[in-house]
């Protein structure tokens, strides 16, 4: 590994003031922003750890609501019996395991095969889990009941949304993160100069499903009651895919900066539209999708590089003249 | 935020420098967060929102509610929930923190009732559930004592099955064959779990027995299944989806038996509507006595203020739940939240659904089972109260 540039240490010292800042939020309000607060980082958790597979790979998954939802179950069917640290590990390696499984079946598929598998993988995994719930439990409503409260989750999906983002940033500077771009950029050139594809890909989508298990497993204490329409609800994975979309994927922060405006939008039309929310909803996608195609951080490097040729191509003009 | 305390701080001192005598509040602000999207927003369309409504409309024509020496009628604030607890718990913050509510009437469903409790708590609203019929109420209620729970557990709601059945049987209407189905998650085993061993102590011999996976499109196996089993009576632990599938196969298949009961949804009017004269006989969750004067009076005027017929469970009891928190806030005398939890909890109220006197925080009196007779739903067994009929005999589809 190389050492740290100045740049990169200044940007290292920027996150941690700005993490050190949102972590004192609770202090501030427990009211409604500490709940979108939640809300935001929530979705900043999930539309990170999707974007370290989706977002080199190209690959659009559609299966964060089968990591979400087993997190979520890990919680809700032992945490009478164990601890909820353990817990939570329990989620991350279920949903990696998950994820392992998939990943060695599918990701030989490209393309729409991949989108269309991971889309059914949600609803798939929903019915064994109930069926099993069922069959090999005697516990009907799983209630999750902790002492947890609201600033406590807030607390540990930040700590987790940190966690995601220092992960990508060491696989950036990794062989597998340099391996993800090529194989980004051409998978066959990839193969051809000896680069495992499958293994990297495994690999990114099991770190990736982990993480968003998670995410799950911390989310099962505030909804105190799981059922499985909720924790395999297949809107998240629409949103997460939608959000980060916004964002743009290509740098890692990309999704965050799709994840807050979006989070902020919903929540204004929740309040001034209430009635006509799936309409808002739908026209709000289209308008991203059309206006936005590169994400919110695709148009700024636009604008940037637009800036950056005006400069040097001004001082050009002026000498000609 | 801040700005908007400003602007607020800056409104109210115009106010006092202009009309320093008008400053008392009479208005009631009434926070509401319900689905009205997602898989529960057609739930919320037909039993929960129209009874709000109801409910402000007739206060606010009678001039408001009588809180001490003040008349003060109500506003009312909503959120769509969209079926999803983290949007519910945000709605409740919103009406809590920022919307500043006197009062919060419950969210729908059992799920997004418990994903809100602890939050509702927090702000110490009182928290009146009528749509949670689960045997955790009584733990819940235990859990959260500012919450009240008038919709029954789901023992109550098995143990109502086995009653009508027993009646048919024991009047020699039916025989002692059951065909038993039901929902393969929490609510329909819990309602098993209930009634089984009731049925069996009974003297009834369960001749097949089932439960599918929650949304199954294709019941027609189950129903083929059962009618080989040549059952005298057919019970289905079933959500609203399952319950007309159910209902259509047994008539498709012609599954003819004496006593044929499915479970939530059967109480709608769009039940009867779609089954026309098919859902005589047919018996269901919930039910209401329509013979009471106050609940035939509660209909004529849901269907004319709200435009819509009330389903004929959770309905009557949405509204109920509502007449006893204004009830509570008129007795208490004040808008002060614990006062008025207190007042729920020792209080006595008079309801659409009768007499509502919590013990330990539940509402023990519920109607369990109705049957379809001339286009009614009418409750032919319940718990603590009375009855509209007699369970009768299906006829033949």
């Amino acid at each position: 590994m190389t050492r740290l540039s100045q740049k990169e240490i200044a940007i290292g010292v920027a996150a941690i003031l700005f993490l050190a800042l949102a972590a004192m939020l609770p202090f501030v309000d427990q009211g409604y922003y500490l709940s979108l607060a939640v809300n935001i980082t929530l979705y900043a958790a999930l539309c990170t750890a999707w974007t370290l597979f989706s977002g080199p790979t190209h690959y659009v998954s559609l299966a964060t609501a089968a990591f979400f939802g087993l997190g979520t179950y890990a919680v809700a069917l032992w945490v009478d019996v164990l601890p909820f640290p353990l817990l939570v590990g329990f989620g991350a390696v279920a949903a990696g395991a998950l994820a392992a499984l998939v990943g060695v079946a599918t990701l030989r598929l490209s393309g729409v095969y991949f989108v269309i598998f991971t889309l059914g993988l949600a609803e798939l995994v929903r019915q064994i889990v109930t069926w099993a719930q069922g069959k090999f439990t005697t516990r009907m409503g799983l209630y999750v009941f902790t002492d947890l409260r609201e600033m406590h989750i807030y607390w540990m999906l930040l700590a987790l949304t940190a966690l995601v983002f220092l992960t990508g940033w060491l696989i950036n500077r990794s062989r597998l993160g340099f391996a993800m771009r090529i194989i980004g950029d051409d998978e066959t050139v990839a193969r051809h100069s000896g680069i495992d594809t499958a293994k990297a890909k495994i690999a990114l989508f099991v770190i990736s499903g982990a993480f968003i298990g998670i995410a799950g497993a911390i989310c099962a204490p505030r909804y105190g009651y799981i059922q499985a329409t909720t924790a395999f609800n297949p809107m998240t994975s629409f949103l997460v895919v939608i959000m980060a979309l916004l964002g743009g994927t290509k740098r890692l922060w990309g999704p965050i900066v799709g994840v807050i405006p979006f989070v902020i939008l919903m929540d204004f039309i929740t309040v001034r539209f209430s009635n006509y929310m799936p309409i808002a909803m739908g026209l709000s996608f289209l308008a991203i999708v059309f206006l936005l195609p590169q994400g919110v951080t695709g148009r700024l490097e636009q604008v940037w590089n637009r800036l950056q040729s005006r400069r040097t191509a001004k001082p050009a003009a002026e000498k000609a003249a | 935020m801040k700005r908007r305390t400003l602007f607020a701080t800056a409104v109210c001192a115009a106010g006092l420098l202009v009309a320093p005598g008008a400053f008392a509040q009479d208005v009631l602000r009434i926070g509401a967060s319900a689905p009205k999207t997602g898989p529960l927003g057609g739930g919320g369309a037909v039993t929960h929102w129209p009874n709000i409504r109801l409910w402000m409309h007739e206060i606010n024509e009678a001039g408001g509610l009588q809180v001490g020496d003040r008349r003060m009628t109500i506003e009312l604030i909503e959120y769509d929930d969209q079926t999803n607890p983290e949007i519910a718990i945000q709605n409740i913050q919103r009406l809590a923190t920022v919307d500043n509510v006197d009062f919060i009437v419950t969210p729908y469903s059992t799920g997004i009732n418990v994903a809100t409790a602890p939050m509702i708590n927090q702000h110490g609203y009182p928290h009146i559930t009528t749509s949670a019929a689960t045997d955790g109420v009584v733990e819940f209620a235990r859990r959260w004592p500012n919450s009240f729970w008038m919709l029954g557990t789901a023992s109550q709601l098995g143990e109502g099955v086995v009653q009508a059945f027993s009646q048919l049987r024991d009047a020699g209407d039916i025989g002692d064959r059951i065909a038993l189905v039901y929902v393969g998650d929490a609510f329909g085993q819990e309602l098993v779990t209930a009634a089984k061993p009731q049925l069996l102590e009974a003297g009834f011999d369960i001749v097949y027995e089932a439960s599918y996976p929650f949304g199954t499109q294709d019941v027609a196996p189950i129903v083929a299944a059962a009618k080989a089993a040549e059952p005298d009576g057919f019970i289905a632990f079933s959500y609203p989806g399952d319950t007309f599938a159910l209902t259509e196969q047994a008539q498709i298949q012609g599954l003819e038996v004496g006593a044929f009961y499915t479970g939530v949804g059967t109480a709608f009017p769009g039940f009867r509507d779609r089954f026309g004269d098919a859902s005589e006989g047919i018996m269901g969750i919930g039910g209401v006595n329509a013979e009471d004067p106050k609940v035939a009076d509660y209909f004529a005027r849901h269907q004319e203020i709200a435009g819509s017929e009330p389903d004929y469970w959770a309905s009557a009891t949405t509204y109920a739940g509502l007449q006893v928190l204004a009830q509570a806030i008129e007795q208490t005398g004040s808008t002060d939240k614990a006062a008025v939890i207190e007042t729920i909890k020792n209080g006595t109220f008079d309801t659409v659904i009768g007499t509502i006197d919590f013990i330990d925080n539940v509402n023990p009196n519920v109607w369990t089972v109705g049957q379809w007779r001339d286009g009614k739903f009418v409750a032919v067994a319940a718990d603590g109260i009375s009855v509209g009929a007699d369970p009768v005999v299906k006829p033949a589809w």
